[in-house]
């Protein structure tokens, strides 16, 4: 038997069901107030699926992992956060 | 489309498809416009639906619905790092009169949102609302990705993050400290090994919440399903964030704990969720109706935080929206004058008279953490001192333990916390 492994987000994202739009509906409002992030970077830290990553100096969004819980956008008003259009997004089959 | 109905419904959850649901009923032209693929696909908790709310749309709806199982027993955990306390309620009553039934959103909120179709609202699926249309400062319809609609109220029933209220100028942002990030899992299990596991019979179904094991006002919460397990966490996103750590990795500590991880072992995780719970009680719900429009259910922030009640007062605040509607047609007032009877009857119902009971409650809870963390330790304690067995007679144990106890929190600390408590729940 294999050792118990901790299941990763992406491993836990395998099992969602996403239908992905090709526009992002997450956006950041002012980069460059991330460079200086008055925060520590909250978007990231409460994001639970791993959405946001600072990566060359900015703010990354893989949106297509997405819940739509909405706690980056409550976390900071620099995110840019709406519905994505209708059918898209997380479709989930149990709930 | 450009139509003009009586009322336009934003959101096919519980709020939005009783308020479709009771118009439909009173003969009004009704559509009910859901971004997700179907109604409950952008849905989840980490709770039930009741039996006196959802009867007062379909009698006896257990019989037809998609119901998982029916909640025989309660249990509180109280727990530490390495140890809990179990306080559990079974009852037989509760099988001789179903209160709370377990079920999956993506199943249920399709079923509720056919209620309200059956009784004659359309229902549009995979359609978003992008804003308010407004006229005169009035509320007159919704633009939405499929083109706008008209109608003498909307009813914004689009959740916790309820774009629509904002967009009418009459939600203020929400504060970190108000929601709590809920993250949770959907495992499978063979029928058998739930009901082995918890002791059930084969419709019976356990809700069970702990604290004491993490950080802030949190909490973890499991509940039975038919084959699976609805397993998770919710924290207070302000003390989530001031703890440094990340949502999926407490999660995985709260699962991994001593007490958890045995009752997960061997399932087969389905889904992974997350969602926020509008917890901020009676004072940040705010303004629910203007001109031309009404918020309902989460929208409204209309949970009850202490007794994780949610979905009922969802079905009740879409009901006397609906009904308060039905009735402003009569007399062609849609103004927010006369609409202001919904906030005067949620007043006199329990929806609001819980909330103004708890009114205090988040922010005593938010300047006394102590609350989740320290009671259960020393209740995990003290019951663990009382068990130990070695060379101290009974009565050093017990000096020993009160000394603890004292040292932990002081005397008046102890009788302050029981006076507050006696008060906020009398």
């Amino acid at each position: 038997m294999s050792a118990k492994r901790t299941m990763t987000i992406t491993d836990k994202l395998y099992r969602d069901r996403f239908k992905v739009d090709e526009d992002s509906h997450l956006w950041i409002k002012d980069p460059n107030m991330c460079v200086k992030c008055p925060f520590d970077f909250r978007c990231i830290r409460v994001c639970p699926t791993d959405v946001y990553k600072w990566q060359e100096e900015k703010v990354n969004i893989t949106y297509d992992a997405c819940v739509e819980c909405g706690a980056c956008r409550v976390a900071c008003y620099n995110v840019g956060w709406k519905n994505p259009k209708g059918g898209f997004g997380i479709s989930y089959k149990y709930g | 489309m450009t139509e003009k109905f009586d009322s336009v419904v934003v959101g096919a959850g519980p709020a939005g498809s009783a308020a479709a649901c009771t118009m439909a009923k009173a003969g009004m032209n009704v559509l009910v416009i859901e971004k997700g693929e179907k109604p409950g696909a952008k849905n989840m908790f980490g709770g039930v639906i009741f039996r006196h709310h959802t009867e007062q749309l379909a009698p006896e709806f257990w019989k037809t619905a998609p119901i998982e199982r029916h909640v025989v027993e309660y249990q509180y955990w109280f727990m530490t790092k390495d140890s809990h306390v179990l306080l559990s309620h079974r009852n037989q009553c509760f099988n001789k009169q179903f209160n709370a039934f377990t079920v999956h959103r993506a199943k249920f909120d399709p079923w509720l949102a056919k209620l309200a179709e059956d009784a004659g609202a359309t229902i549009i699926n995979r359609t978003t609302a992008e804003d308010v249309i407004k006229e005169n400062g009035k509320i007159i319809g919704v633009k939405t990705d499929r083109g706008d609609v008209f109608a003498d109220v909307v009813i914004a029933a689009d959740g916790v993050n309820s774009m629509l209220a904002k967009q009418a100028g009459i939600r203020e942002e929400l504060k970190q400290d108000s929601v709590v990030l809920a993250v949770k899992e959907v495992i499978a299990f063979p029928r058998q090994k739930i009901e082995d596991r918890f002791n059930l019979g084969p419709e019976e179904g356990v809700a069970a919440m702990f604290i004491g094991w993490g950080p802030g006002m949190h909490a973890g919460f499991l509940y039975t399903n038919r084959d699976t397990l609805s397993v998770g966490i919710g924290i207070n996103l302000h003390d989530l964030d001031t703890s440094g750590k990340r949502p999926n990795d407490l999660f995985e500590e709260f699962k991994s704990h001593p007490s958890i991880a045995p009752i997960l072992q061997e399932g087969e995780l389905k889904e992974y969720s997350a969602h926020l719970i509008p917890e901020g009680g009676y004072d940040q719900v705010g303004r629910i109706f203007t001109d031309g429009m009404l918020v309902v259910g989460d929208a409204a922030m209309l949970v009850n935080a202490v007794n994780w009640e949610g979905t009922n007062l969802a079905m009740t605040s879409g009901i006397i929206a609906g009904q308060t509607v039905t009735d402003a047609k009569k007399s062609n007032d849609f103004s927010s004058r006369n609409l202001a009877k919904y906030r005067e009857k949620l007043e006199q119902s329990f929806v609001l008279k819980d909330l103004r009971q708890y009114r205090e409650l988040p922010k005593f809870f938010a300047s006394n953490p102590h609350f989740f963390t320290l009671y259960p330790e020393l209740a995990n304690e003290l019951i663990y001192s009382w068990h130990l067995v070695g060379d101290e007679t009974k009565q050093e144990r017990i000096k020993e333990a009160k000394s603890m106890l004292f040292k932990r929190r002081s005397r008046l600390g102890l009788l302050k916390d029981a006076y507050h408590m006696w008060r906020m729940f009398s």
